[in-house]
């Protein structure tokens, strides 16, 4: 099926003028939809439709803050969270740990991990926001959906809702840390703070031989 | 026959119309996967690309604001840029080199950049030759509306990344931006 433009083929033709041969004048296209079809290919394969996700994290100013102006983390509501070797995580209730066997090892795993520990926790505050995000009818005007944002916040930075200590050893990886913030995101904590960890910490660390 | 071509076409103008080709990076990043549903900004963004093996590179958009910085940067460091690597230079994507390198770099052609890129040392970050702190300096001092994008594989130590938080926050940079990729939310 090539393109019919041509002439009579060339044949001879001895004597006389050459026959009139009814010349075609249709173009075939098939080729340049063959083309477009390729191009669509390429373009569909290459084209990245999805522009790449993005977490946002908040860090505590490194500015010296006044003692008053500090906020306490009451010791009942707060959990500290420490980012080890391997993906293995060490956690403890409080900001401070009192004996070395207060800290435990738990995991990343789906169930029987953290996210259990955290869930635990924040239990009565997830039951809140479940409740509020419940009462939304089913096609939520944007000043709705704003009034909901505020109110789950609210929820979050209750005074009493767990605050999470992030720490992370120098065995982790960046993968761990942001798979502790998903866990935060997943579990609706609000306050959390990613800071350092201390030397009473390193040392129980140590005496408990984990990295 | 003819409907379907036209569809065709129509469809090959979409797709020319709306693909955007994968930005250029000279280091191969697998970024952590997370439950966070938000898009990453299409402007005003400096992202600091850091790889597996610790390597730092910068990034920002922006050809005028790009323009501004290598001039900042060198007339801190006391290096001449001539207006052709200027030009060169808004036109790059991400880079990653020691301030001495930079001039040569703009000079070479897209290959040698390629090669060099392999093997590239990265921005220095240590605290004696700490000049991803100026890169990020003068990057908000052209563009105050920047935000910091931090793009880390997964593997990458966390100690680098820390140091990487550490420059930032001495800048007074203290919100931050993950690059990942979706993953889904699990029921709770």
């Amino acid at each position: 099926m090539a393109a019919e433009l041509g002439g009579d083929g060339g044949g001879k033709h001895k004597g006389g003028k050459p026959k009139g041969k009814k010349q075609s004048t249709r173009i075939d296209f098939t080729p340049m939809v063959d083309l477009g079809f390729l191009l669509i290919t390429f373009f569909m394969l290459t084209t990245t439709m999805s522009k790449p996700q993005t977490m946002e994290v908040n860090l505590p100013s490194k500015e010296k803050v006044k003692r008053d102006d500090q906020t306490k983390v009451a010791e009942s509501s707060a959990i500290t969270v420490i980012l080890g070797e391997f993906g293995k995580v060490y956690y403890y209730v409080g900001n401070t740990p009192a004996v070395a066997d207060s800290i435990k090892v738990s995991s990343f795993a789906a169930s029987g991990g953290i996210r259990d520990v955290l869930l635990a926790k924040q239990a009565p505050w997830i039951s809140k926001i479940k409740a509020a995000k419940a009462k939304l009818p089913n096609n939520p005007s944007a000043a709705q959906m704003e009034a909901l944002r505020k109110e789950v916040s609210g929820i979050k930075g209750e005074k009493l809702a767990t605050t999470m200590l992030i720490k992370a050893t120098d065995n982790s990886k960046f993968k761990n840390l942001v798979d502790i913030v998903d866990e935060l995101n997943i579990c609706e904590i609000g306050k959390y703070a990613i800071v350092d960890l201390n030397d009473q910490e390193k040392a129980m660390l140590t005496a408990k031989n984990l990295k | 026959m003819t409907a379907m071509t036209d569809v065709a076409f129509l469809l090959l103008t979409f797709f020319i119309l709306t693909t955007q080709f994968k930005p250029d990076e000279p280091v191969m990043v697998d970024t952590p996967s997370s439950v966070s549903e938000e898009k990453l900004m299409e402007s005003n963004m400096m992202q600091v690309l850091v790889d597996v093996k610790g390597r730092v590179f910068f990034n920002c958009d922006g050809p005028s604001y790009r323009k501004d910085l290598l001039e900042k940067l060198g007339q801190k460091y006391k290096i001449n840029f001539s207006e052709d690597e200027k030009e060169m230079f808004s036109n790059l994507q991400t880079i990653g080199m020691p301030m001495t390198k930079l001039k040569e770099y703009l000079s070479w052609s897209n290959s040698e950049r390629t090669e060099y890129d392999k093997n590239s040392p990265g921005i220095p970050i240590d605290s004696t030759n700490n000049q991803l702190a100026d890169w990020i300096w003068f990057a908000r001092l052209s563009n105050p509306e920047y935000q910091a994008v931090i793009k880390g594989d997964r593997e990458t130590n966390y100690p680098v990344v820390k140091r990487v938080f550490d420059i930032f926050q001495e800048k007074k940079v203290n919100k931050f931006n993950f690059v990942t990729s979706l993953e889904k939310r699990p029921n709770v």
